[in-house]
């Protein structure tokens, strides 16, 4: 067992429910499966884990075409096919050709690595039920060259989803579960705070206001997240834009600033400036 | 001690097993949540529960559970309609008004009533001071005053007492039990999508073939995967007018959003029943009619076909001959049903109405007697029953 403890760190706030769950997965070195809206930083929680605990990062992004296989090694055989035709020595040896994967770093490391399987949900449907022995027991077995890799320390592995697909009862039996909830207002305040330590607070209020009346815009494609959030600051702070041109009410001129960084397709952005002049009107009479 | 919420959450469906449970225990022994009942509920959920739907479940045993008062809500919470308790508005009481409300007697006798009330109502309210509802002086219900009162679908306002983080039921629009709307439709879609993906021809895989092949030293291996090609057709029936039309408009969106992932997706619209004739666009219903018979030949017995309606109407209008309330029917409506599921074997009513209602209508046990038990909810849970039934076959 593992005595490290993940508190969130100076760029990370994490919620006491999400630093249960990630200190259970350290203490208990079982896989941590990750849900949540896509921007609510669920890739970045194993990059701050690395960070605050001070271990390598290994990061193993899935795609569709992903096999588990993939993770553990490869045995590149036409490497070795073509190698044979033009009679290098190599050829001899079959381990030139094994490629190392991801897992088998890991299980190499000197220091125990946090191991980041990301977008899990990309890969074929048969995927995680491929992991599972690997996953459970730490060592899988190389048929070319007849040896077993076992792990010298259980990495800390961090699984993230987008739900695309529904992952197997036997692979979710072996993680710890967490679901990456929309931040409320304070949570986000703080946040922001951390990354932009020196923002003028009524700009804060103000923006984050927006913000969550944009969320509650019922009807709206594509909810803007906080990574959006993160980078329409970010353009507000680079601008320098009063606080005051953010309060839609009393501007009469065109729709709040920059909203092009929180409403990424036009249906939205149409509903939206429709909306704006409604209220526009209204307020007017 | 632990066992019981371990059991309690099987009998609500959540499916945890023994392997979690153990894990769950071994937390524990590690010391990961020694000092506070929060601590613990985190670790709990997240050991025990996988899938952000059952979120709202847990919250609701283990909330449950850490009170000490088992069994009650189980039995009641499922009961009320979540719009009975929608809050209509907030009361204000004097101090007068709410000293006589704390004579009503104790908890037991409370509970007592609330079941018996229960039993007795039958609709909605809101406001007075007897029914379950909203904004009333009743000890029964949400958002109003009643200090010894029994909260019921209540989320955050009402008169300020603390709420439990597994109170606050933040994951309720989570549940696949809730029916569709634009928050979860996104996941059925997915659902429908993987569903018309399926029974597909192999292919050949031209990467792995070359790979095995030179694996093989040359000695020619063929791969072959599944093809990635649509082969689903379907045809909708989507019953039209009165209580229907909203989810009738979510059910369209649906199947529209996935219509490029279907060979054949054609709708169709009828009124409370199937008749001898359907039409295709509604505002031109009156001329444009297309006979039932007619759709019968034109599409072949490989489509597979949904109804989307709340078959809830009188059983005259399915049994009888002229029984539709629209116009004269030859043919009772159950005919030609028949005639439909004849030739398309594989076919599922989606309806809206809630499940544990079905037995309460006639026409529903009706039209799912005589859809052959393939009825389902439409609810995100329901529509994956749904689709796994049509990929049976049905002889």
């Amino acid at each position: 067992m593992s005595n490290a403890r993940f508190s969130g760190t100076e760029s990370y706030v994490a919620t006491d429910d999400l630093m249960m769950a990630v200190n259970a997965a350290i203490t208990l070195e079982r896989p941590l499966l990750v849900k949540g809206e896509p921007g609510t930083g669920k890739t970045m929680l194993a990059e701050e884990i690395a960070r605050s605990l001070g271990r390598p990062l290994l990061g193993w992004h899935i795609k569709s075409t992903t096999k588990a296989a993939r993770g553990l090694y490869e045995y590149d055989a036409v490497a070795r096919l073509r190698d044979s035709q033009l009679g290098d020595d190599r050829v001899k040896d079959i381990s030139n050709y094994i490629v190392k994967g991801k897992l088998w770093e890991a299980f190499e490391s000197d220091v125990q690595p946090i191991l980041l399987i990301d977008e899990i949900d990309k890969a074929d449907i048969e995927f995680p039920n491929d992991l599972l022995q690997e996953l459970d027991r730490m060592e899988f077995y190389v048929y070319e060259t007849q040896q077993t890799i076992k792990a010298r320390q259980r990495p800390i592995i961090i699984i993230t989803s987008n739900n695309e697909k529904e992952l197997p009862d036997a692979f979710l039996r072996r993680c710890f579960f967490h679901y990456i909830r929309f931040p409320e207002a304070d949570t986000m305040e703080t946040i922001v705070k951390v990354h932009f330590p020196d923002i003028k607070k009524n700009l804060l209020a103000e923006a984050l206001q927006s913000f969550f009346e944009l969320r509650e815009l019922p009807g709206l494609k594509k909810k803007p997240s906080t990574s959006e959030l993160l980078d329409w600051i970010k353009l507000l702070v680079a601008e320098d834009i009063p606080p005051e041109a953010l309060r839609e009410k009393d501007s009469r001129k065109a729709i709040p600033k920059l909203y092009g960084a929180l409403l990424k397709n036009e249906q939205d952005m149409h509903l939206f400036e429709r909306l704006v002049f409604m209220t526009r009107r209204t307020g007017a009479n | 001690m632990l066992t019981d919420l371990f059991y309690r959450l099987r009998t609500v469906k959540i499916p945890v097993s023994v392997t979690e449970y153990l894990t769950l225990l071994r937390a524990l022994e590690a010391r990961l949540a020694a000092f506070s009942v929060d601590e613990f509920y985190y670790l709990a959920r997240c050991t025990l529960v996988k899938d952000e739907r059952y979120f709202d479940r847990f919250d609701q045993v283990f909330g449950d559970y850490i009170q000490g008062k088992q069994t009650l809500f189980e039995e009641i919470l499922g009961e009320i309609p979540l719009d009975w308790l929608k809050k209509q508005k907030e009361l204000n009481l004097t101090e007068e008004e709410k000293a006589k409300i704390e004579a009503l007697g104790g908890w037991d006798k409370l509970m007592e009533t609330l079941k018996q009330r229960l039993e007795e109502q039958k609709k909605a309210h809101h406001g007075g001071n007897k029914w379950i509802g909203t904004g009333g002086t009743s000890p029964f219900g949400a958002h109003g005053y009643n200090p010894e009162g029994v909260r019921i679908g209540q989320n955050k306002r009402g008169q300020g007492k603390a709420v439990k983080v597994w109170d606050k039921r933040e994951y309720r629009n989570l549940d696949d039990q809730v029916e569709l709307g634009t928050r979860n439709i996104k996941m059925a879609l997915r659902k429908l999508r993987r569903f018309a993906r399926e029974g597909a021809e192999e292919e050949l895989d031209i990467d792995d073939t070359i790979r095995s092949t030179a694996r093989k030293a040359g000695m020619l291996d063929i791969k072959l995967v599944p093809e990635r090609r649509n082969t689903t057709k379907l045809l909708l029936f989507l019953d039209v007018g009165g209580s229907m039309d909203p989810h009738v408009k979510v059910c369209e969106e649906l199947f529209s959003a996935t219509r490029a992932e279907f060979k054949h997706l054609e709708h169709f619209y009828f009124h409370n029943f199937v008749y001898e004739t359907v039409w295709r666009d509604n505002l031109m219903r009156a001329v444009n009619r297309f006979p039932t018979t007619t759709l019968m030949n034109k599409y072949s017995a490989d489509h597979k076909v949904v109804f989307v309606g709340d078959a809830t109407m009188s059983p005259y209008e399915i049994m009888a001959a002229g029984g539709s309330i629209e116009h004269w029917n030859e043919e009772p409506g159950s005919v030609w049903i028949g005639r439909l599921l004849a030739l398309y074997p594989n076919a599922v009513w989606l309806n809206p109405q809630p499940e544990d209602h079905w037995n309460y209508i006639p026409s529903i046990s009706l039209v799912k007697k005589l859809m052959g038990e393939r009825m389902f909810p439409l609810t995100l849970d329901g529509l994956d029953r749904a689709m796994k039934a049509l990929k049976k076959a049905q002889h």
